[in-house]
């Protein structure tokens, strides 16, 4: 005889469907592990960990990134600082072909194999895809190999084909929360139009990196439904950031996430896309400290951002790499990213 | 010799109120936002491994990493 179904443990269902099998948790099998007990959060882990490495291996990729045009940004993403509609300090800034060369060496020196040049716009006009494009080149004629991601915001067909031929390998587009959620984050664009750029970066071959901000006011429900969204996707790359209460932005007055959620939260994404780059990204300073990183890393998380974001700052990279090391974590080489 | 009379997270005064917040914020993942003699938002570019902070009266400052 077969147990009742509410007895069947999530856990035990997630070590034989996406351990052995790999196959992704269901929307209701995620909203069950975010609901686990905190003192099930160490088995949870592990187990994410183990999956991570039957499907992914050992390696850690390391990404830089850095904004190429920061603020001044017509939308209204509620958690972005850089929204030209709220009143926050954030200032336009753009970083010139100088600027960008460096941080790409700088990036290139902590051992990271991703760059990713990223800038506050809806989408992309002539003048900042030609500053790509000669950014670009100026990161090549400077002797730099590193692998270039572009974040741009939503393109055409026509810009898509544009940045495959400048070798842009990879696009990242989050679609930030659950489809039911987001007419609450933004109201000047829609899931549906995050959605169609992804397709077409797909279609043409670069890879998608896509993602979203845990703690906008979200139910565990609607990050159940948003795990199985980015799984529907089959995204490369899933960067997992949480909510920095910026000032001035209408979430200012949010709470972080906390250290146990994250980790569940962590956990519970991993068991959702057992195939996918889960990286670590925005916030995870502010809501692990040092301590709850290194849970991540041995919960599920097989990528982070080292060195600064944006428009806030994270730790020295240095302290990231010591941090693998020490997890005897082996970094991701160009090589075997090709 | 900087004189710091406006907290360069909120912009407001140093001696008004209470700014532990904000030098947490600081010290963690912030780069200052406001010019700590005159409270102009300054033009900010966070790179890899630093920032840059531009105020149009006071010039720029930067992070020593
Ligand atoms: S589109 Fe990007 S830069 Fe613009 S407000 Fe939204 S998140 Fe911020
Ligand atoms: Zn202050
Ligand atoms: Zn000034």
């Amino acid at each position: 005889m077969t147990a009742a179904p509410e007895q069947i443990d999530v856990l035990d269902e997630a070590r034989e469907q996406v351990l052995e099998r790999g196959v992704g948790l269901t929307e209701a099998q995620v909203l069950k592990v975010l609901e686990l007990p905190d003192d099930r959060i160490p088995e949870l882990l592990a187990l994410a960990h183990e999956v991570r490495e039957r499907w992914c291996g050992p390696e850690v990729e390391v990404e830089g990134i850095v904004s190429l045009k920061t603020g001044g940004c017509p939308e209204d993403c509620h958690f972005c600082s850089q929204s030209g509609q709220f009143p926050s300090p954030v200032r336009s800034a753009w970083l010139d072909i100088p600027g960008l060369v460096r941080a790409a060496r700088q990036t290139r020196d902590t051992g990271a194999t991703e760059f990713c040049i990223v800038a506050a716009v809806r989408g992309p006009d002539k003048r900042l895809l030609s500053q790509v494009r000669d950014g670009i080149k100026a990161i090549r004629a400077d002797g730099n190999d590193i692998q270039i991601a572009c974040s741009l915001g939503m393109l055409t067909q026509e810009q898509v084909d544009e940045l495959v031929a400048m070798g842009v390998h990879r696009y990242n587009h989050n679609l930030e929360t659950a489809r039911s959620h987001f007419p609450n984050v933004v109201t000047t664009h829609s899931w549906e139009e995050r959605w169609d750029t992804l397709r077409m970066i797909r279609d043409a071959g670069m890879e998608v990196c896509c993602g979203g901000i845990i703690g906008m006011g979200e139910t565990l429900a609607q990050r159940a439904e948003f795990a199985v969204q980015l799984a529907e996707l089959e995204p490369d790359e899933v960067p997992l950031n949480f909510l920095i209460p910026n000032p001035g932005t209408p979430y200012e007055n949010y709470p972080v996430v906390e250290g146990a959620e994250a980790l569940r939260t962590v956990g519970a994404f991993r068991l959702a896309l057992p195939r996918t780059i889960l990286r670590f990204a925005g916030g995870r300073e502010l809501t692990f400290g040092d301590l709850g990183a290194k849970q991540g890393m041995l919960g599920g998380i097989n990528a982070i951002i080292v060195g600064n974001y944006l428009t806030n700052l994270g730790r020295p990279a240095q302290q990231d790499l010591d941090m693998l090391e020490e997890l005897s974590m082996p970094i991701k080489a160009l090589s075997q990213t090709l | 010799m900087i004189t710091t009379v406006y907290c360069s997270f909120c912009g407001k005064e140093e001696a008004d109120g209470d700014h532990a917040f904000c030098r947490q914020r600081l010290s963690m993942i912030d780069p200052p936002r406001y010019c700590g003699e005159c409270a102009r938002r300054m033009v900010v570019q966070v790179t890899p491994d630093g920032w840059t902070a531009r105020c149009s009266r006071h010039g720029e400052t930067g992070s020593a990493r």
